[in-house]
């Protein structure tokens, strides 16, 4: 598709009231879960934005899928909708999933284990209108953004492998792997059908595939909270596969 | 082109300047003083570079902010989600 006829879509789109769904793929996030759609509430709640939130459940065997139901009940089926899958599939076909019966016009996707807080929400919404941006992507690594619970080793990792993503991909945007994003509807379905990688290369992808179609991409900074229940984990293996993914991207983008 | 595509030739560009200047081909001969500077550069550069990236890391780690206010921020308003999500009947 050429800019212009992009550009062209965009336009005609404005007519309408801009609405924003918020994808939640899960598993096993039945604590966290209540929290998250709690918040998301009071924040869309308290800046009057239309939106929807799209709870995808990958068969979590902690009963997630039932406190869903339980807060669809809570907060009406018009603002809370399940499409839960059988099992664990990636993300990037959760995006689809979810997708598919999205009516907003923007997608905002989100972890649902609560690093993630909603409050950023609205300045990614004005960040998006100020710019006309096609992607608006959370950054840890601007301004006031930041982290809670990492030890030095975490953040030297991080730094690390993002300095040298940095320097290999050069992308146009400073936070690669995070997964808080704001995407105009069409330009994630287009691309989510290009992205193969899994993991935090996935989200890489997207905002590397992002520059090579020449889509406009603000920032906004935020503070990620590691998860407060549960585990994270960063092991030789993320690594190893980071590496590769990187290396994957380095060579055919 | 990819971006390997792009180191690829940046790196063959370069280092074929380096090789005409420091073997003195195409009748190109330095006098002797850059000529000393030259033949070696490549080994500056690859340790300027190491410098830069170390010092670039390590500053960013050092000033990688902690959001010990944003964590507070959760914390208070999990117990508050909790006790309003219980009132409205939902089953943690």
């Amino acid at each position: 598709m050429s800019a212009v006829s992009r550009r062209g879509k965009i336009r005609g789109d404005e007519g309408r009231r801009d609405k924003y769904s918020v994808l939640l793929p899960t598993y096993n996030e039945r604590e966290n879960l209540p929290l998250i759609v709690w918040l998301l509430v009071k924040y869309f709640g308290e800046s009057g934005y239309d939106y929807e939130i799209i709870i995808i459940d990958d068969g979590s065997p902690d009963g997630t899928l039932e406190v869903a139901q339980q807060l669809q009940r809570i907060y009406s089926s018009d603002k809370i909708l399940l499409r839960p899958r059988e099992k664990k599939l990636g993300l990037g076909t959760a995006y689809i999933h979810g997708m598919q019966h999205a009516s907003g016009n923007f997608i905002i996707i989100m972890d649902a284990d609560l690093s993630h807080h909603p409050k950023f929400i609205p300045e990614f919404i004005s960040k998006q209108k100020e710019g006309d941006f096609d992607v608006v992507s959370g950054t840890r690594y601007l301004g006031d953004g930041g982290v809670y619970g990492w030890d030095l080793k975490r953040k030297l990792i991080s730094r690390g492998a993002n300095f040298l993503s940095q320097v290999l991909l050069r992308p146009g945007a400073s936070d690669l792997t995070g997964s808080f994003r704001l995407y105009k509807k069409e330009v994630l379905q287009k691309l989510v059908e290009h992205c193969v990688s899994k993991g935090y290369v996935f989200q890489m992808e997207m905002i590397v595939r992002a520059r090579q179609f020449k889509y406009t991409i603000g920032e906004v900074p935020i503070s990620f909270v590691d998860r407060v229940y549960g585990e994270s984990k960063l092991g030789g293996n993320e690594i190893v596969s980071f590496l590769k993914g990187l290396l994957t991207l380095f060579a055919t983008t | 082109m990819t971006k390997l595509a792009e180191w690829l030739l940046s790196l063959s560009f370069l280092g074929g300047v380096w090789v005409t200047l420091t073997f003195g081909l195409l009748g190109v001969a330095l006098p002797r003083a850059c000529w000393e500077v030259v033949w070696p550069l490549p080994i500056y550069l690859l340790v300027v570079f190491g410098c830069y990236s170390l010092a670039t890391v390590g500053y960013r780690v050092a000033t990688f902010n902690d959001c010990e206010e944003a964590a507070r921020e959760l914390q208070a308003q999990i117990q508050e989600a909790r006790g309003d999500l219980t009132r409205r009947g939902l089953r943690f």
